[in-house]
C-alpha cells in the first residue's frame, strides 16, 4: 500500500517537474546565454521520479499487494517471480508507465549527449518532449492510473492470461517501446529543426545515431513479438497481419525510410521536406498504434482492456500533436534551395527517392487495410474484414521491382562507369531466374509468380553477397542489412512454398500413416504444476530417410483464469522446423493432433537479427571511417 | 516505362486470382480466407477452437458435394455476412481500399516523373 | 495562393479522419450478425435425436405455428440457466420448440434433458456442429424464432426474462 502511494506521488511531482521544465525551458530560450543547468538537473529527476513509481509498481506486484487495483487485475500469488515482474507492462496501465519511463529517458541521454548541438535547439527539443510527457503523465493520472485503490483488499488476484507469460513476450515490450517511443526524440528534435530552420548535414549527423537506435530497437522489438507468436501461440504462423503487428510495422516503415533519407541529408542538402515529414510520421504512427490498440476501436489477439474513454483521450492527444507539427512545419520549413545541378538522373538520390516510393506504398496499404474497416463501419455500418489475402495481393507484386531495386540503387554511381560491375549485374539476374526455376518447379504450383519472386530475392540475394567478398562499397553496414533483407524474404518465400502439414484426430495408441510420415501417438502424462494441469502427448514421428523423433507438445488448464492453452513442441534445427500441436476436441476421447514441417523458420529469426546488426554496425562507425 | 510497370502489376495481381490446386490446397486456401468468429483474430485455419473445427468438417463436406471456392464463400457469407470473410471482395464499398493504395504509387510515380523532366529543362 | 492549397487540403483531410475516428470510438465492437443477412431458414438435412432418422429441412417447419429453434449442449453452462423459460413453451399450442444438439455425447445430452425436463417436440443431432453452422450460428446457445419458414428473431447467449417475454408478445 505504501508503495502504491509514493509511485503515485513520484508521478504526481513528474508532472509538476514537466511544467517547471518547460517554464525555465522558454526562459532560457529567450535569454539565449548558456544552459541553465536547472533545466538537466530537473530532467535528471523528472526521470528518476519515473524510475520510482515503476519501481514501486514492480514492487507491488512482486509482493502481490492486491490493493493495488493493476495488480489485483493482472498477478496472481501462484505466478512464478519472473512474470509477476514480467506482469508489470504486461497490462495497460503499467505498459504507459513504460511509455513514461522511455520518454524520460531518452530526453535525459538527448540532453547528456549533445554538446555541440545550438542551446536554443536543445531546449526546444525538450519543450516539445514535455509536451508529449505531459500528455502521458495527464493520461496515466486521469484514465489510466496504475496505483488505484481497492478496498477491502483482496485476497487473491484475477491472474494473468497464460499465453502472456513467456520469456519472449516478457522482454517484448521493452525493447519494442525503446524502438517507437524513442522515435519521439526523432520528433521533437525534427520540430525543433524545423523551428529554427537548423534541417541541414550538421543536423542529419547528429540525429542519425538516434533514428538508428531507434530503429535497431523496433526492428528486434517486432522481430522478438513474432518469435513469441510463433512458438506460444500454437498455430505455427509468425505473421498474421492482425491490427497489433500492423500497428508496430508502420512506424517501422517509416523509420526505415526515414534511415535512409537522413543518410542523404548528411552528405547533401536534399530531401529535407522528406525527413522532417517522416520524422513527424514516425512517432505520430507509434502514438495512432496507441490510439487504435487501447481504446476499443479494433479487436485482435492481443488488445488491451477497451475503455472509449482512454480512446478520446489518445484521441485528442494524438490529433493535438498532428496538428502542432503540421503547424510548424508548414509556417517554418524552408525548402531547401533548388539543386537541380547536381541531382542527376543515375544517383544516389534517384535511388533513395524510388526507395521512398516503394515504402510509402508499402506505408499506405497497410495503413489503409488497417484503419479501412473501421471508417467504412462509421460511414455505411457494414463490418468487413481486411487479413492476410489483402495485404499479400497488394504488397508481393511490388516486391519484385523493390528487390531488385535495392540490388542495383546502392551501385548506381558506379555502375556508370564500370562494365565489370555491369556484366556482373546481368549475370546474376540470369542465374537467380535459372536456379529460382529449378527450385520451384520441383515444389510448387504458381510456377511463373513464385519463381520471379524466388529469383528477385536471389537476385539481390547475390549481389549483396558479392558486394560483401568484393569491399568496392565501402558501405558494410548497408550491405549487411540489405543481405539480411534478401536473405529474410528467400526464407519467407522458400517456408511457404515447402511447408507441409497434416492434420489429424489419434487416440492414445493410435497410428496415423501417410505416403512420407508415420505419426504414432505413443502415450499421455499427466501432472500437477504450480498453477496449472498439465497433458503431455508422446508422439514419435517417422519420416521417410530419416531418423525417427519423439515429439511431446502439451495441454494446459490453467484454473486462474480459467483457460487451455496448448504448447506446441517444436523441434528446430537450421534447415527446418518439426512443429507439433493438440488439442482437445469437445466431448470425444481423442485429440486433435496437427503436425507441420516448416523449412528455414530459423533463417526468418535469423535475417531479422543480421538486419539489426546492419544497423548496429552503423551506429557504432566511427565519424573519421565515412 | 511506367505503363509497362504498371501492365505488370496488373498482370501480376491478377493471375493471383487463377490459382489451380489440390483439394488440401483449396481447403487451406478456403479456410485460410475465412475468419474463426469465436476467437480474437484467427483464421479458421490458424485455429482450433470448436467452431473452426466444426467449419472444416463442413467445408470438407462442401467440397466433397462439388461447391467451387466461391460458393463456398458465398455460403459463409450468406450466413455470416462480408466480416467472416478475410479477402475483401472488390465491390462498391471497397473500391476505396484497393485502389487508393494503387493510386497513391501512381500519383508518387507521377510527382517523381515530374520532378525529373522538370529538373532536367 | 497555390502554396496554401496544400496546408489547408492536408488539414482538412486530418479533421475528417478525427471525426471518424472519433465516431468509430462510439460503435460497440461486438460483432452480432444481422438477421437481415438471410431471413430465409437454409436448407439442411440431420439426424434426429432419438429416432435416427435422416430429415429434410423442407419438411420440418412445415405447419403453420411459430417455430423456436434452440441450440444447445449439455457442456454449456448458460445452456442450463436458460432451460426453464424453454420449459415454459413446452405446453404452448402457438409455438413449437425443437432443438439442435450441438457437439454433445448422446448420453450427456440424455442425461441433461432428464435432469433438466425436455421442452424438444423433436431434437436434431448436431454431432460435428455443421447444421449449426448452416444456421449462422456459431456457439452455443443461440435461439431462432421461426415463422412460415423465415426467421423472425435470433438470440445470441442464452434467453432470459426479457427475451422470453418478447417472444411472448410476438406470438400472441
Amino acid at each position: 500500500m505504501l508503495y502504491s502511494s509514493i509511485g503515485y506521488y513520484a508521478l504526481i511531482l513528474g508532472l509538476g517537474i514537466s511544467l517547471i521544465l518547460v517554464y525555465f525551458s522558454i526562459k532560457n530560450f529567450q535569454n539565449s546565454s548558456t544552459l541553465n543547468t536547472k533545466i538537466l538537473s530537473f530532467t535528471f529527476l523528472q526521470f528518476f521520479l519515473v524510475v520510482i513509481s515503476f519501481a514501486c509498481l514492480i514492487i507491488s506486484f512482486v509482493l502481490s499487494d492486491f490493493s493495488n487495483e493493476t495488480v489485483f487485475n493482472n498477478s496472481h500469488t501462484t505466478k512464478p517471480l519472473f512474470y509477476k515482474i514480467a506482469g508489470t507492462w504486461g497490462n495497460h496501465e503499467g505498459s504507459l508507465l513504460l511509455w513514461l519511463l522511455v520518454l524520460t529517458l531518452f530526453i535525459l541521454i538527448f540532453f547528456l549527449k549533445t554538446k555541440n548541438q545550438p542551446l536554443k535547439y536543445k531546449l526546444l527539443t525538450l519543450i516539445f518532449q514535455q509536451i508529449i510527457i505531459i500528455g502521458f503523465f495527464l493520461f496515466l493520472i486521469q484514465t489510466s492510473n496504475p496505483f488505484n485503490f481497492i478496498f477491502p483488499t483482496p485476497e487473491e488476484g484475477m491472474g494473468l492470461n497464460p499465453i502472456l507469460q513467456d520469456p519472449a513476450l516478457a522482454i517484448h515490450p521493452p525493447i519494442l517501446y525503446l524502438g517507437y517511443v524513442g522515435s519521439s526524440i526523432i520528433f521533437s528534435s525534427a520540430l525543433a529543426a524545423t523551428y529554427l530552420n537548423l534541417v541541414s548535414k550538421v543536423w542529419a549527423s547528429h540525429i542519425k545515431k538516434w533514428i538508428i537506435a531507434s530503429w535497431v530497437f523496433l526492428t528486434l522489438g517486432i522481430l522478438l513479438g513474432s518469435i513469441w507468436a510463433y512458438y506460444e501461440l500454437g498455430w505455427g504462423g509468425f505473421w498474421f497481419w492482425d491490427p497489433v503487428e500492423n500497428v508496430s510495422l508502420m512506424p517501422w516503415l517509416a523509420l526505415t525510410t526515414l534511415l535512409h533519407c537522413i543518410m542523404v541529408l548528411e552528405k547533401k542538402q536534399v530531401l529535407t521536406s522528406w525527413v522532417i515529414i517522416l520524422s513527424i510520421s514516425t512517432f505520430t504512427l507509434s502514438m495512432c498504434g496507441t490510439f487504435l490498440v487501447r481504446s476499443g476501436i479494433l479487436n485482435s489477439v492481443h488488445t488491451f482492456a477497451n475503455d472509449p474513454e482512454r480512446g478520446l483521450f489518445i484521441l485528442v492527444f494524438l490529433f493535438s500533436l498532428i496538428f502542432i507539427s503540421l503547424f510548424i512545419f508548414f509556417f517554418f520549413h524552408k525548402s531547401s534551395p533548388n539543386n537541380s545541378n547536381s541531382f542527376f538522373w543515375l544517383s544516389k538520390e534517384t535511388s533513395i527517392i524510388i526507395n521512398n516510393w516503394f515504402m510509402m506504398y508499402f506505408l499506405s496499404v497497410v495503413l489503409i487495410g488497417t484503419i479501412y474497416p473501421i471508417f467504412l463501419e462509421v460511414l455505411s455500418s457494414q463490418k468487413i474484414s481486411v487479413g492476410p489475402p489483402f495485404y499479400h495481393k497488394l504488397i508481393i507484386p511490388f516486391l519484385i521491382p523493390f528487390l531488385m531495386a535495392m540490388a542495383i540503387g546502392p551501385k548506381l554511381k558506379w555502375i556508370k562507369s564500370n562494365i565489370v560491375d555491369k556484366f556482373y549485374l546481368v549475370l546474376f539476374f540470369a542465374i537467380s531466374i535459372v536456379l529460382s526455376f529449378l527450385i520451384v518447379k520441383k515444389f510448387s504450383t504458381n510456377l511463373l509468380i513464385n519463381t520471379i519472386l524466388v529469383s528477385s530475392a536471389l537476385y539481390l540475394f547475390f549481389i549483396t553477397l558479392r558486394d560483401f567478398f568484393i569491399r568496392k562499397y565501402s558501405n558494410i553496414s548497408q550491405n549487411i542489412a540489405h543481405f539480411g533483407f534478401s536473405l529474410l524474404i528467400l526464407s519467407i518465400l522458400l517456408n511457404n512454398l515447402f511447408s507441409s502439414e497434416i492434420i489429424t484426430n489419434l487416440k492414445v495408441g493410435e497410428t496415423f500413416t501417410s505416403s512420407k510420415t508415420k505419426i504414432v501417438f505413443k502415450s499421455i502424462n499427466q501432472k500437477q504444476e504450480k498453477n496449472y494441469k498439465s497433458i503431455i502427448a508422446n508422439f514419435s514421428i517417422e519420416n521417410i530417410n530419416e531418423k525417427i523423433e519423439d515429439l511431446s507438445p502439451e495441454l494446459r488448464i490453467y484454473n486462474q483464469p480459467n483457460i487451455v492453452t496448448s504448447e506446441a513442441d517444436i523441434k528446430t534445427t537450421l534447415l527446418l522446423d518439426k512443429f507439433i500441436v493438440i488439442n482437445i476436441v469437445q466431448n470425444q476421447d481423442y485429440f486433435n493432433v496437427r503436425y507441420q514441417v516448416k523449412p528455414f523458420m530459423l533463417w526468418i529469426w535469423i535475417s531479422v537479427i543480421v538486419i539489426s546488426f546492419g544497423g548496429l554496425l552503423s551506429f557504432f562507425k566511427k565519424e573519421h571511417e565515412k | 516505362m511506367k505503363i509497362f510497370k504498371l501492365f505488370l502489376v496488373i498482370f501480376l495481381i491478377s493471375s493471383f486470382n487463377h490459382l489451380e490446386a489440390s483439394n488440401y490446397d483449396v481447403k487451406s486456401k478456403i479456410t485460410k480466407n475465412l475468419r474463426c468468429l469465436v476467437c480474437q483474430g484467427q483464421s479458421v485455419y490458424d485455429s482450433d477452437s470448436q467452431f473452426a473445427i466444426s467449419m472444416k468438417v463442413l467445408i470438407d463436406k462442401k467440397l466433397e458435394e462439388g461447391f467451387t471456392e466461391i460458393q463456398i464463400y458465398d455460403f459463409f457469407r450468406e450466413r455470416y455476412g462480408e466480416w467472416i470473410l478475410y479477402d475483401p471482395k472488390l465491390k462498391k464499398n471497397t473500391y476505396i481500399l484497393w485502389l487508393l493504395p494503387i493510386l497513391i504509387f501512381l500519383i508518387g510515380g507521377a510527382i517523381i516523373m515530374r520532378s525529373f523532366i522538370f529538373k532536367k529543362n | 495562393m497555390k502554396n496554401k492549397l496544400l496546408p489547408i487540403f492536408i488539414s482538412l483531410i486530418f479533421i475528417i479522419v478525427f471525426i471518424l475516428f472519433y465516431k468509430g470510438l462510439q460503435n460497440t465492437n461486438i460483432y452480432t450478425p444481422e438477421t437481415k443477412i438471410s431471413n430465409k431458414i437454409p436448407s439442411f438435412k440431420g439426424d434426429l435425436f432419438y429416432s435416427d432418422e435422416t430429415i429434410n429441412s423442407s419438411n420440418f417447419f412445415n405447419s403453420d405455428k411459430f417455430y423456436l429453434l434452440n441450440v444447445w449442449s449439455s457442456w454449456c453452462v448458460p445452456c442450463r440457466k436458460e432451460h426453464t423459460f424453454l420449459m415454459n413453451f413446452k405446453e404452448s399450442k402457438k409455438i413449437e420448440v425443437v432443438g439442435i444438439n450441438y457437439k454433445d455425447k448422446k448420453i450427456n445430452a440424455e442425461n441433461f434433458l432428464i435432469e433438466l425436463g425436455n421442452p424438444y417436440k423433436k431434437i436434431i443431432f448436431d454431432q460435428e456442429g455443421i447444421i449449426a453452422i448452416e444456421w449462422g450460428a456459431y456457439g452455443v446457445p443461440e435461439t431462432f424464432l421461426i415463422k412460415d419458414k423465415v426467421i423472425i428473431k435470433r438470440y445470441i447467449g442464452p434467453l432470459d426474462e426479457k427475451t422470453a417475454k418478447e417472444i411472448k408478445s410476438i406470438i400472441k
